[in-house]
């Protein structure tokens, strides 16, 4: 049988990183190809070069052996090729028949919009997927599950051939989960050609028919899912770790700094307890939206949790706000840096010095000799490199800004340093000045906590690991069990080889 | 690169004179040069130190609510009840002289009514988390509102001896009082922002609160005082105000909020948050003063007054983005 969609030796690569580097895919007709790979594999990328919003360096693309190329997203729509994103983009103040049809409604002679061939093609295509939705509901007032059957309406309402399927199950029930795999065979049966992207490796067995392995951009594998077993799988994933340099660790680990016991929160997280030592470094892995930011915010006063303590040198404490976390000696940089972290508009040296304030400042009045003094020191500490303390923050790339928000955090003299995500999207070379100094931090008696859905970073940094899924802690991995399979299967849920 | 892993980064990247010179209030002093040179060429009565001295009092008293509102829109809110909280403070001060109050009493009822109205608006805002330009909105009906109920078309006079001072007073020679004040306000409040960690807090937020609250700023507890400040300045100004007329009606300062507003953005303040500085402020209340009064000894009516600023306006904003290339 010849594949629906080809794609051989597709390359792309970003200013410091080879995304992918000539990898292979091929979808056929009437089944599921399940895309399998750790973060940063290149799924995602491989996802926007098939519709159209990346164009590979190199490579080709054929779908029914012909060659072709998508410029635009709307040429990858046109052959044919539609995606289901992890969140799509929908309009609650829409009707559902709007939300399938927007951008390309039907018209009728007159150049205005056909209500009635709208309503009953939406009518059609929500049969089809087995959904009995009226078209002319308001998206908002639909749950979760029946919000996604519109998506998949959307997404099959431009007579789409190949279907993808972006971790579809993210943000869903376990009984809507149940549906989606009824909805996966409907499409099966309609002759689809499905690419079904997933970290869970029981969704995968479930529904795929075939797979294909990404590994840091490159291709490793592909074959038919009933040949393959999880162990294969994993070891497919993770492979041998990449060449990367980490510092030297003293570990030298003192006295217990952190002590979280029974922290629990409604909706996110539940029954967490750990203990943080002076000089360590504990790192927590887990997928995306296992809870770990979640807790972290917790601790940092940004969110509250329903129950559980907080112990600090054995003093309990309680923090109800940013402002109170920091006083307690607990201090979060922020995954989001654009959002969370940096404040562009502002100088690099008043960023350096917000939390910093009551220490530079004499009665309320700023001391600005003292706000360069110590943002002088903490910013060079990091090796920044900057043409002043003056210039705005917005101006450094994002490795610099990087720079200067830990540099921010650590100038408040912490006793406790939640990195959260600390080198995502910035360059090699500013990841390894991070590095250094993470374990120049640990030797100074700092206590950290590094949350990192990088594997080798997992690794390379950490004393320990606890590992994170659906908002609670599966395991805890010291020593010799501190291998790349080990926290593949702790977070994917898969029980650990015999 | 050869540079030094660890070579110095100098403070700053222009010496302040440099930043000075390139500044938006430096462009305000030269258009602020012009109006005066202009309205002395064109009036023989605008250059006398007694006119000149009147003149001051068509932008006194929206300049001072002016400071607290250019700090409120730094930090990313607005506060449009201010003209109506005039209104509702003098009808306050109009009902304790019916009551008998002397003139202390009456600044200290200015006062507190002021602050009180502010804290209602910082309640809404801060606690409640709503939208400042919804809350205000509401507020300036509400205020006003409510004096006009209290007055309907009647009027309080019969302000005791000594309260005409604030707004018809000469501290010395042909410096009114409220010149004096608004001088010492400015200074107060240009050391609030420009040098305090409070001033800091405002910038923080409004450009970015996330942030701000992620850096350990308690960003409710600041809006709240910057809706307290506005409610202050309104107290102050309605004082003033009520004290220079020597009357209360429902309809006093109308339209003052809109006024204020546009001071504070031909000041340079972003209406959007994060930049801008008292001394812009200070400016562009003296520009505007100015303009106002040129155009009152040409007997220029008062409609082309407003198209007059409302160009300007316009005109300030818009013609740096153009010759930015934007």
């Amino acid at each position: 049988m010849n594949p629906v969609l080809s794609l051989r030796g597709i390359s792309k690569s970003f200013p410091g990183v080879k995304a992918l580097q000539g990898v292979q895919l091929d979808l056929f007709a009437g089944q599921v190809t399940a895309l399998i790979g750790e973060n940063g594999a290149g799924k995602s990328t491989i996802v926007k070069v098939l519709t159209g919003i990346y164009q590979p360096d190199a490579g080709t693309i054929t779908i029914d052996s012909t060659p072709i190329r998508f410029a635009t997203a709307q040429d990858a729509a046109r052959a044919g090729v539609t995606a289901i994103h992890q969140e799509t983009v929908l309009f609650d103040e829409l009707s559902v028949a709007e939300n399938i049809w927007l951008g390309h409604a039907p018209r009728t002679r007159f150049g205005l919009i056909d209500r009635r061939a709208m309503r009953d093609g939406a009518k059609r295509l929500l049969t089809s997927i087995g959904a009995t939705l009226d078209p002319d509901l308001r998206l908002g007032d639909l749950g979760i599950a029946s919000k996604h059957l519109v998506a998949i309406a959307r997404a099959l309402s431009t007579d789409a051939r190949v279907v993808i399927l972006d971790e579809p199950t993210a943000a869903l029930s376990h009984k809507e989960i149940h549906e989606l795999y009824d909805l996966v065979e409907t499409l099966k049966a309609q002759g689809k050609a499905i690419l079904f992207i997933s970290h869970k490796f029981d969704e995968v067995f479930r529904i795929a028919d075939r797979y294909t392995v990404f590994r840091d951009g490159q291709f490793v594998g592909e074959g038919a899912m009933a040949d393959a077993t999880e162990g294969q799988l994993v070891q497919m994933m993770v492979g041998r770790s990449v060449d990367q340099i980490f510092p030297p660790r003293s570990h030298n680990i003192g006295d217990p700094v952190l002590t979280v016991a029974g922290y629990s929160h409604p909706t996110e997280f539940a029954d967490i307890n750990f203990t943080l030592h002076k000089g360590e470094i504990l790192g927590f892995y887990g997928l995306v939206g296992a809870g770990r930011s979640e807790v972290m915010q917790a601790l940092f006063g940004i969110t509250k949790p329903s129950k559980g303590a907080v112990r600090i040198d054995g003093q309990v404490r309680v923090i109800r706000s940013t402002h109170e976390a920091i006083a307690a000696g607990i201090v979060y940089v922020p995954e989001d840096r654009g959002r969370q972290g940096a404040i562009r508009g502002l100088p690099i040296f008043q960023n350096v010095t917000l939390p910093s304030l009551t220490r530079t400042s004499r009665s309320g009045f700023l001391r600005l000799a003292e706000e360069f003094r110590l943002s002088r020191d903490y910013t060079q500490r990091l090796d920044l490199r900057a043409s002043a303390l003056d210039q705005e923050l917005g101006l450094l790339s994002g490795g610099n800004q990087q720079k200067v928000v830990i540099a921010k955090w650590l100038a408040t003299k912490p006793r406790v340093i939640i990195l959260d995500e600390p080198t995502k999207g910035i360059d090699i070379g500013s990841k390894a000045a991070v590095h250094d100094f993470m374990a120049e931090l640990a030797a100074e008696g700092l206590a950290v906590i590094m949350v990192s859905s990088e594997i080798p970073e997992v690794l390379g940094m950490s004393d320990r690991v606890i590992v994170m899924r659906e908002g609670r802690i599966i395991d805890e991995v010291t020593g010799s069990r501190m291998t790349p399979e080990t926290l593949v299967r702790a977070a994917a849920g898969i029980a650990e080889a015999a | 690169m050869t540079a030094p892993a660890n070579r110095l980064i100098p403070d700053r990247l222009q010496s302040p004179l440099t930043r000075a010179l390139r500044s938006w209030e430096a462009v305000l002093v030269i258009v602020a040069i012009a109006v005066f040179v202009t309205n002395a060429f064109a009036s023989p009565y605008f250059l006398n130190a007694w006119n000149l001295s009147d003149a001051t009092f068509n932008f006194t008293e929206k300049a001072m609510i002016a400071f607290a509102m250019a700090m409120l829109i730094i930090a990313g809110e607005i506060d449009l009840s201010v003209a109506s909280i005039i209104a509702l403070v003098s009808t306050a001060m109009g009902l304790a002289i019916q009551a008998g109050a002397g003139v202390p009493l009456l600044v200290l009822i200015g006062l507190t009514s002021g602050l009180l109205c502010g804290a209602v608006n910082g309640f809404l805002v801060a606690g409640m988390g709503l939208p400042s330009i919804v809350v205000t909105i509401g507020t300036m009906s509400l205020f006003r509102g409510i004096s006009f109920i209290v007055l309907g078309d009647q009027a309080f006079t019969g302000y005791p001896d000594g309260f005409d001072y604030f707004g018809q007073g000469y501290v010395w020679w042909v410096f009114s009082f409220e010149l004096a004040l608004f001088a010492v306000m400015a200074v107060v409040f240009w050391a609030l922002l420009h040098r305090t960690n409070f001033g800091r807090a405002v910038y923080a937020i409004g450009n970015n609160a996330t942030a701000a609250q992620f850096s350990g700023i308690r960003v409710a507890r600041v809006r709240f005082i910057l809706f307290l400040l506005t409610g202050l300045t309104s107290g102050i100004a309605a004082i003033c105000l009520t004290s220079r007329l020597g009357s209360t009606r429902p309809s006093i300062a109308t339209g003052f909020e809109l006024e204020v507003v546009t001071m504070v953005v031909l000041g340079g303040v972003s209406i959007l948050g994060g930049s801008g500085s008292i001394l812009g402020v200070v400016l562009a209340a003296f520009i505007m003063g100015m303009v106002t009064f040129g155009f009152g000894l040409l007997n220029v009516p008062g409609i082309v007054m407003s198209i007059f600023l409302g160009l300007l306006l316009i005109g300030v904003i818009a013609v740096p983005r153009l010759l930015r290339g934007k």
